[in-house]
């Protein structure tokens, strides 16, 4: 049975890491993710994990020790945010090249500048292209859940690839939920033993890792990887089925919530989405059709199926919460209306840009945006696709 | 399905590949050609050499074969011609040339 708890986004994750017992942590700290590595190393400390913890000097050497354990035939842990992850950028792509199920638990915070400790996803979008599978989570409760399912996808033979959690940085990392946590030994058999076929410590077993591939070579690896990924997608969803049975909850690519007669939506990823469901609620109290689609898997990026959820749907807004100076869209938006192009029948689409840097966005700020997306049903003018919500603008509201 | 490193060439399909390129057995590089790079080659003049095995540890290829207290001509398929061992060599038992000369 689950035990009821109240734990920040931060110490649930790393309670998750405790019941796992990982072989190696490699951690270095930084805003707002620190607490996970400090809540770790204490139970490190108390002997109530036989974690080897290595304190690095830097995030670029936290993924180095991370991918040389997991390499090694051992199971590795981190946990960063922002500026830390883009110190591991070079290894976050030998990492996933290497195919080494190194899991992340990414807390996220606006990518500088101008430097900002707060939730955006900046850090994360900005890595979408590194070969990681992405999972977000709206709740600590999800946290704590997508990490504990993180491990069987990544280690997965059809998948060997690293995972990264993610949750929004403060707004549930650093907020004390009511959740329900599993027994130890639910978590231990669920997440079972690492069991690679190739290690380095394997002595009649004789390996290199990460060798150089010229180019004779590389394109058929990058194809295995491009695989890779595509097969993760039946992974996350068995994965997700176990779970459900273990924990009672249940988890998909994405959440659709009253979608089914919805004439307009939303298309969001993480904490916001809680906020968004808020609106929803009320909206239809006033019987307006209105849906939300919540994102919980970025990579790989669950292009049918999201499709296939919005195929009835007029208008479609889709909120990013980074930037990608694109200067026609968030990263988010870009694969939504790639993603809605195959349909017969597609909806209008236009992009927000939201909450950077920890702007906050409410329950009628959503509601503004239903009204928006409800008058271009009526006009038919999309008007602006590329729209920013939230910023100060000269005259007032626009 | 997995293929060793020297079962894998340049007609191997991506689903024959090693995953991430991992190599399952050591001292593959000795199978692969590199002496196609050299432009100058160092030429083994037997009858002024003192086996002082000096060459031997100075050369970055580990290109000088030893048998049984001597060395043997050089490894043309991994020497890539540098001509440290020339230099170092203490009685010019070693010259160097020009590739195909």
């Amino acid at each position: 049975m689950g035990i009821r708890s109240k734990l920040s986004g931060n110490e649930a994750i790393a309670y998750a890491m405790k019941q796992i017992n990982p072989d190696v942590m490699g951690a270095f700290p930084i805003t707002p993710s620190t607490e996970i590595p400090q809540y770790f190393a204490s139970y490190v400390a108390n002997g109530e994990v036989d974690t080897e913890f290595v304190a690095v000097e830097s995030e670029h050497s936290a993924m180095s020790t991370c991918l040389a354990a997991q390499a090694a035939g051992g199971r590795a842990i981190t946990a960063t945010s922002s500026a830390g992850m883009a110190l591991m950028w070079e290894m976050l792509y030998v990492t996933s090249s290497a195919r080494l199920p190194v899991t992340m638990a990414l807390v996220n915070r606006a990518l500088t500048g101008p430097i900002n400790i707060n939730c955006d996803h900046s850090d994360s979008m900005g890595a979408r292209d590194s070969g990681w599978i992405q999972i977000y989570s709206e709740t600590n409760q999800e946290a704590y859940d997508n990490f504990i399912q993180a491990m069987p996808i990544g280690e997965n033979k059809a998948v060997r690839l690293p995972v990264m959690v993610c949750q929004d940085g403060f707004i549930t990392s650093h907020a004390v939920e009511n959740m329900e946590l599993l027994e130890d030994a639910a978590v231990k058999g669920f997440v079972g033993e690492y069991n690679p076929e190739h290690y380095l410590l394997k002595k009649e077993n004789p390996l290199a890792v990460g060798p150089y591939d010229i180019s004779n070579y590389y394109m058929e690896h990058k194809k295995q990887q491009a695989e890779a990924m595509k097969n993760a997608k039946a992974v996350i969803l068995s994965v997700a089925k176990d779970f459900e049975a273990l924990s009672g909850r249940s988890y998909g690519l994405f959440e659709a919530y009253e979608m089914e007669d919805a004439e307009v939506a939303l298309v969001i990823i993480g904490s916001s989405a809680g906020t968004a469901k808020e609106t929803v609620r009320l909206l239809r109290r006033e019987g307006k059709k209105v849906g939300l689609i919540k994102v919980r898997v970025f990579r790989p990026f669950p292009m049918e199926e999201l499709a296939e959820a919005m195929s009835r749907v007029k208008v479609v807004a889709v909120m990013d919460k980074a930037e990608s100076f694109s200067a026609c869209g968030g990263p988010l938006f870009a694969e939504v209306r790639s993603a809605l192009y195959d349909l017969k029948d597609r909806p209008k689409a236009i992009n927000y840009v939201y909450g950077l840097g920890g702007r906050d966005i409410c329950v009628e700020d959503f509601a503004m945006i239903y009204e928006k997306l409800f008058e271009i049903a009526r006009t038919g003018d999309q008007g602006e696709v590329y729209r920013h919500f939230g910023q100060r603008e000269l005259g007032g509201e626009k | 399905m997995i293929k060793k490193a020297s079962e894998i060439n340049e007609s191997t399909p991506w689903q024959e590949m090693t995953i991430g390129g991992e190599i399952y057995e050591g001292g593959t590089s000795a199978l692969v050609n590199t002496g196609d790079w050299r432009t100058m080659i160092p030429v083994f003049h037997e009858e002024k050499c003192n086996h002082c095995m000096f060459c031997v540890p100075y050369c970055p290829d580990s290109s000088i074969p030893v048998k049984d207290g001597k060395r043997l001509d050089f490894d043309f398929m991994h020497c890539k011609g540098c001509g440290i061992c020339v230099k170092v060599c203490p009685f010019k038992a070693i010259t160097l040339e020009k590739e195909g000369a």
